[in-house]
Protein backbone atom coordinates (compact mmCIF):
# COMPACT_ATOMS: atom_id res chain seq x y z
CA UNK A 1 0.00 0.00 0.00
CA UNK A 2 1.47 3.38 -1.38
CA UNK A 3 1.04 4.89 2.01
CA UNK A 4 3.67 7.12 3.76
CA UNK A 5 2.81 7.49 7.54
CA UNK A 6 4.00 11.15 8.32
CA UNK A 7 5.98 11.68 11.39
CA UNK A 8 4.18 13.71 14.10
CA UNK A 9 1.92 15.54 11.76
CA UNK A 10 -0.22 17.82 12.68
CA UNK A 11 -3.87 17.03 13.17
CA UNK A 12 -6.06 17.77 10.63
CA UNK A 13 -9.43 19.27 10.94
CA UNK A 14 -11.68 20.09 7.63
CA UNK A 15 -13.79 22.75 8.49
CA UNK A 16 -17.05 23.75 6.07
CA UNK A 17 -18.75 27.24 6.30
CA UNK A 18 -20.41 29.46 3.96
CA UNK A 19 -19.34 32.49 6.42
CA UNK A 20 -15.89 34.21 5.09
CA UNK A 21 -15.99 35.79 8.89
CA UNK A 22 -17.30 32.17 10.46
CA UNK A 23 -14.04 30.44 8.92
CA UNK A 24 -11.74 33.02 9.47
CA UNK A 25 -13.11 32.50 13.16
CA UNK A 26 -13.09 28.47 13.15
CA UNK A 27 -9.94 28.59 11.47
CA UNK A 28 -8.19 30.54 14.11
CA UNK A 29 -9.81 28.74 17.35
CA UNK A 30 -8.13 25.27 15.72
CA UNK A 31 -4.96 26.75 15.02
CA UNK A 32 -4.93 27.81 18.97
CA UNK A 33 -4.76 24.08 19.31
CA UNK A 34 -1.93 23.75 16.73
CA UNK A 35 -4.26 21.93 14.76
CA UNK A 36 -3.70 21.84 10.66
CA UNK A 37 -7.28 23.40 9.25
CA UNK A 38 -8.21 23.42 5.87
CA UNK A 39 -11.32 25.55 4.81
CA UNK A 40 -14.04 25.09 2.25
CA UNK A 41 -17.05 26.87 1.83
CA UNK A 42 -19.74 24.35 0.86
CA UNK A 43 -20.22 20.93 1.80
CA UNK A 44 -19.89 20.09 -2.39
CA UNK A 45 -16.32 21.32 -1.53
CA UNK A 46 -15.80 19.33 0.87
CA UNK A 47 -17.23 15.92 -0.27
CA UNK A 48 -14.37 17.11 -3.56
CA UNK A 49 -11.46 17.61 -0.91
CA UNK A 50 -12.43 14.39 0.46
CA UNK A 51 -12.54 12.54 -2.25
CA UNK A 52 -9.04 13.23 -3.01
CA UNK A 53 -8.24 10.76 -0.14
CA UNK A 54 -10.25 7.72 -2.04
CA UNK A 55 -8.07 4.68 -1.85
CA UNK A 56 -9.03 4.37 -5.63
CA UNK A 57 -7.19 7.91 -6.08
CA UNK A 58 -4.07 7.34 -4.90
CA UNK A 59 -1.66 7.52 -7.15
CA UNK A 60 0.76 4.26 -7.49
CA UNK A 61 3.82 4.17 -5.01
CA UNK A 62 6.59 5.87 -6.97
CA UNK A 63 10.30 7.25 -5.50
CA UNK A 64 10.66 10.27 -6.19
CA UNK A 65 6.83 11.99 -6.66
CA UNK A 66 4.77 9.91 -4.15
CA UNK A 67 2.48 12.28 -1.70
CA UNK A 68 1.67 11.50 1.20
CA UNK A 69 -1.88 10.87 1.85
CA UNK A 70 -3.88 13.51 2.78
CA UNK A 71 -6.01 12.49 6.16
CA UNK A 72 -8.34 14.54 7.76
CA UNK A 73 -9.12 14.12 11.41
CA UNK A 74 -12.06 15.75 11.78
CA UNK A 75 -14.82 17.53 9.92
CA UNK A 76 -16.94 20.77 11.31
CA UNK A 77 -19.35 22.28 9.39
CA UNK A 78 -21.57 24.32 9.85
CA UNK A 79 -25.65 23.37 9.74
CA UNK A 80 -27.26 25.93 7.35
CA UNK A 81 -25.86 27.06 4.32
CA UNK A 82 -27.09 27.24 0.73
CA UNK A 83 -26.91 24.00 -1.44
CA UNK A 84 -25.97 20.97 0.59
CA UNK A 85 -26.71 21.73 4.93
CA UNK A 86 -24.17 20.37 7.18
CA UNK A 87 -27.14 18.01 8.25
CA UNK A 88 -26.38 16.24 4.31
CA UNK A 89 -23.02 16.36 4.05
CA UNK A 90 -23.05 14.48 7.63
CA UNK A 91 -25.33 11.78 6.13
CA UNK A 92 -22.85 11.14 2.75
CA UNK A 93 -19.56 10.98 4.88
CA UNK A 94 -21.52 8.12 7.13
CA UNK A 95 -22.94 6.55 4.30
CA UNK A 96 -19.35 6.26 2.70
CA UNK A 97 -17.27 3.35 3.68
CA UNK A 98 -14.21 5.34 3.36
CA UNK A 99 -15.19 8.46 5.30
CA UNK A 100 -17.89 7.08 8.09
CA UNK A 101 -15.21 6.82 10.71
CA UNK A 102 -14.30 10.31 10.08
CA UNK A 103 -15.65 12.33 13.63
CA UNK A 104 -17.95 15.37 12.23
CA UNK A 105 -19.07 17.99 14.78
CA UNK A 106 -21.88 19.71 13.44
CA UNK A 107 -21.94 23.91 14.46
CA UNK A 108 -25.23 26.21 13.97
CA UNK A 109 -26.58 29.34 15.00
CA UNK A 110 -30.12 28.03 16.33
CA UNK A 111 -30.55 26.52 19.34
CA UNK A 112 -33.13 24.11 18.44
CA UNK A 113 -33.69 20.49 20.25
CA UNK A 114 -34.87 18.74 16.96
CA UNK A 115 -32.07 19.64 15.19
CA UNK A 116 -29.67 18.83 17.76
CA UNK A 117 -30.92 15.15 18.29
CA UNK A 118 -31.41 14.64 13.83
CA UNK A 119 -27.58 15.39 14.05
CA UNK A 120 -26.42 13.38 16.73
CA UNK A 121 -28.74 10.32 15.65
CA UNK A 122 -26.85 10.68 12.34
CA UNK A 123 -23.61 9.82 14.09
CA UNK A 124 -22.52 13.58 14.67
CA UNK A 125 -20.18 13.48 17.59
CA UNK A 126 -20.57 17.05 18.73
CA UNK A 127 -23.22 19.85 18.13
CA UNK A 128 -21.72 23.32 18.63
CA UNK A 129 -23.77 26.75 18.98
CA UNK A 130 -22.43 29.61 17.91
CA UNK A 131 -20.32 31.32 18.03
CA UNK A 132 -18.17 28.70 18.96
CA UNK A 133 -15.75 29.24 21.43
CA UNK A 134 -11.89 28.31 22.37
CA UNK A 135 -14.09 26.09 25.29
CA UNK A 136 -15.91 24.24 22.33
CA UNK A 137 -13.00 23.58 20.48
CA UNK A 138 -11.13 21.96 23.72
CA UNK A 139 -13.73 19.38 23.46
CA UNK A 140 -12.61 17.67 20.35
CA UNK A 141 -9.80 16.51 21.48
CA UNK A 142 -11.00 12.76 22.53
CA UNK A 143 -12.33 12.64 19.37
CA UNK A 144 -9.25 13.74 17.56
CA UNK A 145 -6.95 11.33 19.72
CA UNK A 146 -8.92 8.22 18.49
CA UNK A 147 -8.52 8.78 14.50
CA UNK A 148 -5.32 10.58 14.80
CA UNK A 149 -3.23 7.31 13.21
CA UNK A 150 -5.70 5.48 10.58
CA UNK A 151 -3.23 3.10 9.82
CA UNK A 152 -1.48 2.76 12.96
CA UNK A 153 -1.07 -0.64 14.24
CA UNK A 154 -1.31 -0.40 17.67
CA UNK A 155 -4.73 1.85 18.70
CA UNK A 156 -4.02 4.45 21.05
CA UNK A 157 -6.26 4.00 23.94
CA UNK A 158 -9.65 6.12 24.16
CA UNK A 159 -10.97 6.79 27.53
CA UNK A 160 -15.11 6.50 26.61
CA UNK A 161 -15.40 10.30 27.19
CA UNK A 162 -18.61 11.38 27.98
CA UNK A 163 -17.87 15.03 27.35
CA UNK A 164 -20.53 14.70 24.22
CA UNK A 165 -22.84 17.76 24.16
CA UNK A 166 -26.24 16.01 25.42
CA UNK A 167 -29.67 17.92 24.81
CA UNK A 168 -29.44 19.27 28.95
CA UNK A 169 -26.04 20.82 27.98
CA UNK A 170 -27.95 22.96 25.52
CA UNK A 171 -30.58 24.15 26.92
CA UNK A 172 -28.39 25.18 30.11
CA UNK A 173 -25.84 26.94 27.30
CA UNK A 174 -27.34 30.50 27.77
CA UNK A 175 -28.53 32.35 24.04
CA UNK A 176 -29.94 35.59 23.52
CA UNK A 177 -32.97 33.87 22.27
CA UNK A 178 -35.03 30.68 23.24
CA UNK A 179 -37.51 30.66 20.02
CA UNK A 180 -37.67 27.66 17.97
CA UNK A 181 -38.59 28.04 14.64
CA UNK A 182 -41.03 25.26 13.77
CA UNK A 183 -39.11 22.46 11.61
CA UNK A 184 -39.80 23.44 7.87
CA UNK A 185 -38.25 26.95 8.65
CA UNK A 186 -35.07 26.31 6.69
CA UNK A 187 -32.10 28.16 8.99
CA UNK B 1 4.68 57.87 30.08
CA UNK B 2 1.79 59.87 31.58
CA UNK B 3 0.34 59.86 27.55
CA UNK B 4 0.44 56.45 27.46
CA UNK B 5 -1.22 56.01 30.93
CA UNK B 6 -3.89 58.74 29.69
CA UNK B 7 -4.01 56.84 26.23
CA UNK B 8 -4.82 53.74 28.26
CA UNK B 9 -6.99 54.90 30.89
CA UNK B 10 -9.18 56.04 27.97
CA UNK B 11 -9.14 52.81 26.39
CA UNK B 12 -10.20 50.86 29.42
CA UNK B 13 -13.15 53.17 29.77
CA UNK B 14 -14.38 52.97 26.59
CA UNK B 15 -14.18 49.88 26.51
CA UNK B 16 -16.02 49.30 29.44
CA UNK B 17 -18.49 51.67 28.12
CA UNK B 18 -19.40 49.78 25.06
CA UNK B 19 -19.82 46.44 26.86
CA UNK B 20 -22.00 48.25 29.14
CA UNK B 21 -23.98 49.96 26.72
CA UNK B 22 -24.80 46.30 25.02
CA UNK B 23 -22.81 47.95 21.73
CA UNK B 24 -20.84 44.53 22.39
CA UNK B 25 -20.57 41.08 24.52
CA UNK B 26 -18.00 38.67 25.40
CA UNK B 27 -17.99 36.91 22.28
CA UNK B 28 -15.85 40.46 21.71
CA UNK B 29 -13.19 39.38 24.44
CA UNK B 30 -13.15 36.00 22.79
CA UNK B 31 -11.78 37.83 19.87
CA UNK B 32 -9.52 39.34 21.12
CA UNK B 33 -8.33 36.28 23.22
CA UNK B 34 -7.51 34.60 19.51
CA UNK B 35 -5.27 37.95 18.89
CA UNK B 36 -1.54 37.48 19.67
CA UNK B 37 2.06 37.85 18.60
CA UNK B 38 1.31 35.71 15.44
CA UNK B 39 -2.11 36.45 14.55
CA UNK B 40 -1.86 40.72 15.70
CA UNK B 41 -4.16 41.76 13.85
CA UNK B 42 -6.90 39.57 14.56
CA UNK B 43 -9.44 41.38 15.84
CA UNK B 44 -9.24 44.44 13.11
CA UNK B 45 -9.22 41.78 10.52
CA UNK B 46 -12.73 39.93 11.82
CA UNK B 47 -14.41 43.16 12.18
CA UNK B 48 -13.60 43.81 8.72
CA UNK B 49 -15.15 41.33 6.93
CA UNK B 50 -17.97 42.10 8.93
CA UNK B 51 -18.32 45.60 7.83
CA UNK B 52 -17.68 44.10 4.46
CA UNK B 53 -20.44 41.65 4.86
CA UNK B 54 -22.92 44.13 6.95
CA UNK B 55 -23.08 46.40 3.88
CA UNK B 56 -23.69 43.88 1.57
CA UNK B 57 -26.48 42.21 3.32
CA UNK B 58 -28.32 46.03 4.30
CA UNK B 59 -28.05 46.24 0.37
CA UNK B 60 -29.23 43.52 -0.49
CA UNK B 61 -32.47 43.53 2.14
CA UNK B 62 -33.04 47.11 1.02
CA UNK B 63 -33.30 45.66 -2.61
CA UNK B 64 -35.22 42.68 -1.74
CA UNK B 65 -37.94 44.58 0.57
CA UNK B 66 -38.45 46.90 -2.66
CA UNK B 67 -39.75 43.92 -4.84
CA UNK B 68 -43.32 44.79 -5.79
CA UNK B 69 -43.69 40.80 -4.54
CA UNK B 70 -41.12 40.28 -1.19
CA UNK B 71 -39.53 36.96 -0.55
CA UNK B 72 -39.86 36.58 2.80
CA UNK B 73 -37.82 33.17 2.77
CA UNK B 74 -34.88 35.46 0.97
CA UNK B 75 -35.04 38.25 3.35
CA UNK B 76 -34.85 36.04 6.32
CA UNK B 77 -32.09 34.50 4.95
CA UNK B 78 -30.22 37.84 4.53
CA UNK B 79 -31.17 37.92 8.11
CA UNK B 80 -29.97 34.82 9.19
CA UNK B 81 -26.46 35.90 7.87
CA UNK B 82 -26.48 39.13 9.37
CA UNK B 83 -27.36 37.80 12.55
CA UNK B 84 -24.85 35.26 12.13
CA UNK B 85 -22.11 37.38 11.24
CA UNK B 86 -22.83 40.41 13.85
CA UNK B 87 -23.14 37.47 16.45
CA UNK B 88 -19.89 36.08 15.72
CA UNK B 89 -18.45 39.43 16.54
CA UNK B 90 -20.16 40.57 19.37
CA UNK B 91 -22.13 42.96 18.07
CA UNK B 92 -25.03 42.37 20.64
CA UNK B 93 -27.55 44.99 19.74
CA UNK B 94 -26.90 44.54 16.10
CA UNK B 95 -27.61 40.79 16.61
CA UNK B 96 -30.93 41.76 18.77
CA UNK B 97 -32.22 43.49 16.27
CA UNK B 98 -32.29 40.84 13.70
CA UNK B 99 -33.89 38.05 16.12
CA UNK B 100 -37.03 40.87 15.77
CA UNK B 101 -36.49 40.92 12.07
CA UNK B 102 -36.20 37.07 11.55
CA UNK B 103 -39.62 37.04 13.46
CA UNK B 104 -41.58 39.47 10.95
CA UNK B 105 -40.13 37.64 8.40
CA UNK B 106 -41.75 34.80 9.14
CA UNK B 107 -44.90 36.70 10.02
CA UNK B 108 -44.35 38.04 6.30
CA UNK B 109 -44.78 41.55 7.82
CA UNK B 110 -43.84 43.91 5.34
CA UNK B 111 -44.16 46.99 7.79
CA UNK B 112 -41.77 45.31 10.92
CA UNK B 113 -39.45 44.13 8.18
CA UNK B 114 -38.71 47.93 7.14
CA UNK B 115 -38.90 49.21 10.65
CA UNK B 116 -36.43 46.65 11.45
CA UNK B 117 -34.20 47.04 8.41
CA UNK B 118 -34.21 51.00 9.52
CA UNK B 119 -32.81 49.91 13.31
CA UNK B 120 -30.81 47.03 11.77
CA UNK B 121 -28.72 50.00 9.82
CA UNK B 122 -29.02 52.37 12.36
CA UNK B 123 -27.05 49.80 14.86
CA UNK B 124 -24.69 48.64 12.55
CA UNK B 125 -23.58 52.20 11.93
CA UNK B 126 -23.36 53.11 15.51
CA UNK B 127 -21.48 49.51 16.59
CA UNK B 128 -19.42 50.41 13.62
CA UNK B 129 -18.39 53.59 14.54
CA UNK B 130 -17.76 52.92 18.13
CA UNK B 131 -15.41 49.95 17.22
CA UNK B 132 -13.37 51.96 14.64
CA UNK B 133 -13.28 54.83 17.37
CA UNK B 134 -11.63 51.95 19.75
CA UNK B 135 -9.32 50.60 16.61
CA UNK B 136 -7.98 54.71 16.61
CA UNK B 137 -7.26 54.97 20.36
CA UNK B 138 -5.59 51.37 20.06
CA UNK B 139 -2.89 52.61 17.53
CA UNK B 140 -2.82 55.88 19.43
CA UNK B 141 -1.60 53.55 22.25
CA UNK B 142 0.81 52.23 20.35
CA UNK B 143 2.52 54.51 18.73
CA UNK B 144 2.88 56.41 21.75
CA UNK B 145 5.21 52.81 22.83
CA UNK B 146 2.14 51.76 25.26
CA UNK B 147 0.42 48.49 25.11
CA UNK B 148 -3.15 48.00 24.74
CA UNK B 149 -4.53 46.71 28.41
CA UNK B 150 -6.40 43.39 28.50
CA UNK B 151 -10.04 43.48 29.54
CA UNK B 152 -11.28 40.92 31.37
Amino acid sequence: MGVIAVANAPLHVLAVDDSNLDRKLIERLLKTFSYHVTAVDSGSKALEFLGLQDVEKLPSFAPNDCQPEVEVNLIITDYCMPGMTGFELLRKIKESTSLKDIPVVIMSSENEPARINRCLEEGAEEFFLKPVRLSDVDKLKPYLSKNKRKNNDEDECVSNDKSRLKYDDVEARSMEERKTFPENQSC
Amino acid sequence: MAAVIQLQRQFIDYTTSLYKEGYLDDQFTQLQKLQDESNPDFVVEVVSLFFEDSEKLLNNLATALQQKTVDYKQVDSHVHQFKGSSSSIGAQRVTNVCVHFRNFCEEKNLDGCLRCLQQAKHEYILVRNKLEALFRLEQQILQAGGSIPMME
